[in-house]
């Protein structure tokens, strides 16, 4: 604030306050600098089709948040900047939010590559990221608040769901980056330690927005007939589902004789696929639109009116957003401050309302507690939950059934404090 | 007397059924998936053809639980309301708010349910047609309960083909029962064996191990001649595949072919008219979705004209607003089009949002029909005869036609070209009015198989450009070829290195290809190569 500035708005607030008494306080508080908060989303290149609608759903929050008068008395402020789904960009557009717009919290990412991609930025310059989507685990800084689902708040839960409904033989296919291949080297371990063969596994990598999948889908046809009831859990991620999903359909793969178990497919996704002939396939979230709640009835309306779109559909990253944007506000009521260290530390412990009715809490190695819901998709683009976990999963940010991470833990606490403690050597930095 | 009884006896009985089954098909309305599937099976014991109805009704949606008194319900939604009709003997039961109803929701064990006990009940189906997939889901549930009901089925069976898979299902049955004696066994195999493809593989595999000898042994014949088939199979299906690969990359290589190729302009925004053509088939279908839904089925051959006009025109005034500014300066060509690649896209993004949007399946773009072993889709096929209707009639227009010949002649011999009096700058415009307008056909196919959103054209302009180039610049039949060897290529290398290895390997390839003959496949030759 200029000096100019701060001279008219303090005159203008003992104006205020002489003339009327009672809205001086809200002249005052009005006045005071409004906290920043930045948004990282791309509004361009191949990952806008995702990001949008989070960047949207923040400036929802936002003004949601202001309507109610802010927060400690002061007006949130949103930053928006695009990284344009380039991965360098966002490490640029990071360090622009932290040191030129001093933001106190940012909200942003999408796939591991941009997290990787900005995490040194956060840490050097000491910031706090709310990273909305699920992820592959092995992970966890000071300065990321994950809120997606990590792979046993996902991944691990789905398939023993499937093992519950006699599934033998598994087909993991992905889209060939960081995520898939860890949550599937992840799911082989942990299908193995189930005594699965590995003549039974089939693992199945595509580029990025692979578009001809006839042999593929052939493969797997293929695979699945050899008498043994057959699954596909799909990590494949982005544009490259619809036309799998097509293909799907026209081939004649029907959810009852193979079905698509899909950690990436929300009802965004599907928004662009005609449904009907994929009825039954399944996705593993955490939260769906159809979940039946007073508090979900509410937030989707309050989207579709924010939106001015009556079919506009919520997914499971914008309630991660949700989750995490009320934690922050709380932990920052309770801090007293926007100081990012106090803030950090205030943020363990917090618990906020998530949309499926429960509570969700902030967990010392910075992932939070959720519930695990299997849906199917309905002839209506939706889910119907099928399944639920009987309560809240604790996030498991270094997975078990890895050999190289299984005896990490991390814990911000003092004095520990700590994101790769190894519990086995008893040493922090135990990483590799 | 007997004959009395037994008289009476059969008129009551549907009259037993209609009692016992009203409160079961109640049943369907309980709360969770395993009370309903208990239901299903309470229904199902009854073996009453009355329930068919409604367990398609249950399968499609379309059942509903009546909230006031929790009684089961056929509902057809209309608008808001649904009209309702009774499950068991189709009475009308007149109107209710889709409030008043709750759908009953099925899940796959359900829906596999289903299947298997509409198989059984249907078996004794008048129409041929319907007796035929009752039996083909028996085959596939295998539920030994319907033994008894599938062998009244056979010994009443008249149709050839219907017995022979009824024939099929009754010994897919028997050979899930360890109990069965060697001769039976082998009969059975031999049924399988008969039948062939994927089904029966999986079938007779687990015989193979049996410990009966003759059994193993025959099991282990019929495997490995079934496995024979299905290696030929397999190599024939995956030239197949790669056909239509070729075809898709063709149709939106072929109007690159004709700015690039011909016109020598390197047009970055190219793949942006596809994703224009695209979006006209998703305007266009949304407009016969509010206004006239009987013509659904129509709407690609609508779009088809008016993406052609929209891409063209966008194109016509791209090449008059900048190109013609840039002839003879392709670095500068490539960047100004490449720029407006991108105010293409972010226009589309604005207008329409970043989400994908919903292009649906014609009824014969969908679906998929069997040669042998070789599955074929339908939309695939079309996309494969559209692509060479396209190339023909493109052949056609430049060989045959006025405009073909003067674009012909402008490209070879610019000046010569205008000295005879040719209007070169109409031609031009016209020309790359021709390529877009190609790539605004290119689009409304590859609505039908890709996503519909502002980045569909990225996907294609690398490969669209490595095709020209791989054919031969400026040689719309190097075009042809090139794009089907590379389709076929790619899909014959995909099982065996994978979806990553076999693009990275095709690529390679072309790079080394480009060395070897820096001009393509067919090089043009004479003095068209000089410029």
């Amino acid at each position: 604030m200029s000096r100019r500035q701060f001279l008219r708005s303090a005159v203008l607030s003992i104006t205020g306050a002489a003339l009327m008494l009672g809205t001086a306080g809200v002249a005052l508080a009005a006045d005071k600098p409004p906290i920043k908060v930045g948004i990282l989303h791309s509004l361009s290149g191949t990952m806008a089709i995702s990001e949008t609608t989070l960047k949207d759903v923040m400036l929802m929050l936002i003004e949601e948040q202001n309507k109610k008068g802010g927060v400690l008395g002061r007006k949130l402020e949103p930053v928006v900047v695009d990284p344009a789904s380039n991965w360098p960009l966002f490490a640029e557009k990071a360090r622009e939010l932290l040191a030129v717009q001093k933001v106190s919290a940012t909200f942003g990412c999408w796939t591991s590559v941009s997290r990787k991609s900005v995490l040194p930025v956060f840490e050097e310059l000491n910031g706090i990221l709310f990273y909305p989507v699920q992820y592959e685990g092995e992970e966890s800084s000071r300065n990321v608040f994950y809120t997606g689902a990590a792979p046993n708040q996902q991944a691990v839960p789905a398939v023993d769901y499937l093992i519950g409904e006699g599934i033998q033989r598994w087909v993991l296919a992905g889209t060939d980056y960081v995520y898939p291949r860890t949550t599937n080297k992840i799911l082989e371990a942990y299908l193995k330690a189930k005594g699965v063969k590995a003549e039974d596994i089939m693992i199945n990598y595509t580029p990025f927005g692979h578009a001809d999948w006839q042999s593929i889908v052939k493969d797997i046809k293929k695979f699945g007939s050899a008498g043994k009831k057959t699954a596909v859990v799909s990590t494949i991620n982005g544009d490259a589902n619809v036309p799998f999903y097509k293909e799907l359909a026209n081939q004649g793969i029907k959810a009852t004789d193979i079905p698509v178990i899909a950690f990436s497919v929300g009802e965004e996704e599907l928004a662009g696929i005609d449904t009907k002939p994929l009825q039954g396939h399944l996705a593993a979230w955490n939260y769906f639109q159809s979940v039946k709640t007073p508090v979900n009835a509410e937030f989707i309306k309050k989207w579709q009116a924010f939106t001015k779109n009556p079919k506009r559909v919520t997914n499971d990253p914008m309630e991660a957003h949700y989750i995490g944007f009320n934690m922050w506000v709380q932990a920052v009521e309770k801090a007293g401050t926007t100081d990012t260290d106090k803030v950090i530390d205030a943020m363990i412990g917090v618990a906020v309302p998530n949309l499926s009715g429960g509570y969700s809490a902030m967990l010392p190695n910075h992932h939070i507690t959720k519930p695990v819901l299997i849906g199917e998709v309905q002839a209506d683009g939706q889910f119907e939950t099928v399944w639920k976990t009987p309560g809240l999963v604790v996030g498991d940010e270094w997975s078990d059934y890895l050999p190289d991470s299984k005896d990490l833990i991390a814990d911000w606490r003092k004095p520990l404090s700590c994101g790769n403690f190894n519990t086995a050597t008893g040493k922090c930095g135990g990483a590799k | 007397m007997r004959i009395l009884l037994l008289l009476l006896s059969l008129l009551v009985t549907p009259l037993v059924w209609a009692q016992a089954t009203g409160p079961l098909i109640d049943a369907l309305g309980a709360d969770d998936f395993a009370a309903r599937e208990q239901a299903l099976t309470a229904l199902t014991e009854t073996d009453d053809p009355a329930i068919v109805p409604a367990l398609k009704a249950l399968e499609n949606g379309q059942l509903y639980r009546r909230l006031s008194d929790d009684k089961v319900v056929i509902g057809q939604e209309q608008g808001e309301s649904i009209t309702l009709t009774d499950p068991l003997t189709g009475e009308a039961l007149g109107t209710q708010a889709a409030g008043d109803l709750e759908r009953i929701r099925v899940n796959n064990r359900l829906r596999r349910a289903i299947d298997a006990s509409l198989g059984a009940l249907t078996l004794r189906s008048p129409d041929a047609a319907v007796r035929q997939s009752a039996a083909d889901a028996v085959f596939v549930s295998r539920d030994a309960a319907t033994l008894p009901l599938l062998e009244t089925a056979l010994a009443a069976e008249t149709d050839a083909r219907v017995k022979r898979s009824l024939e099929q299902a009754r010994a897919a049955i028997l050979l899930a029962d360890a109990t069965l004696g060697t001769d039976d066994k082998l009969s059975a195999i031999a049924i399988i064996a008969d039948k062939g493809g994927q089904a029966a593989l999986a079938l007779l595999s687990p015989l193979t191990s049996s410990t009966e000898p003759a059994v193993a042994k025959a099991a282990t014949e019929a495997v490995r001649l079934i496995e024979n088939k299905l290696a030929w199979a397999a190599a024939a299906q995956n030239v197949i595949y790669g056909l239509s690969l070729g075809s898709v990359l063709l149709l939106a290589a072929i109007g690159l072919a004709v700015t690039f190729g011909v016109m020598g302009v390197i047009n970055m925004a190219h793949g942006e008219m596809v994703m224009l053509g695209a979006y006209t088939t998703f305007v266009v279908q949304e407009i016969i979705r509010a206004h006239a839904p009987g013509l659904f089925d129509w709407s690609l051959l609508i779009a088809l004209p008016l993406a052609f006009v929209v891409a063209g025109g966008i194109g016509i005034l791209i090449e008059r607003g900048v190109i013609r500014f840039l002839y003879g300066r392709p670095l500068e060509t490539l960047l100004a089009t490449w720029g407006l690649s991108l105010v293409l896209q972010q226009a589309v993004r604005s207008i329409f949002g970043p989400t994908n949007m919903e292009v649906g399946n014609p009824a014969w773009m969908a679906g998929a029909f069997q040669v042998g072993e070789v599955t074929i889709t339908y939309g695939r096929m079309w996309i494969f005869l559209f692509g060479l209707m396209v190339f023909a009639a493109l052949m056609l227009l430049l060989r045959r036609t006025p405009l073909g010949l003067q674009m012909r002649a402008v490209t070879q011999n610019r000046s010569m070209a205008r000295a005879m009096g040719i209007r070169t700058a109409r031609v031009d415009a016209l020309t790359f009015g021709l390529g877009s307008g190609i790539a605004g056909l290119a689009g409304v196919a590859l609505s039908q198989i890709d996503n519909v959103s502002p980045n569909l054209g990225q996907g294609y302009i690398i490969d669209s450009f490595m095709i020209v180039i791989f054919g031969g610049v400026g040689n719309l039949w190097g075009t042809l070829v090139g794009a089907l060897s590379l389709g076929i290529v790619n899909k014959l290398l995909e099982p065996l290195a994978g979806a990553v290895l076999g693009k990275i390997l095709v690529l390679v390839g072309i790079i080394l290809f480009i060395q070897a003959r820096p001009r393509g496949l067919f090089a043009l030759k004479g003095r068209a190569i000089e410029h």
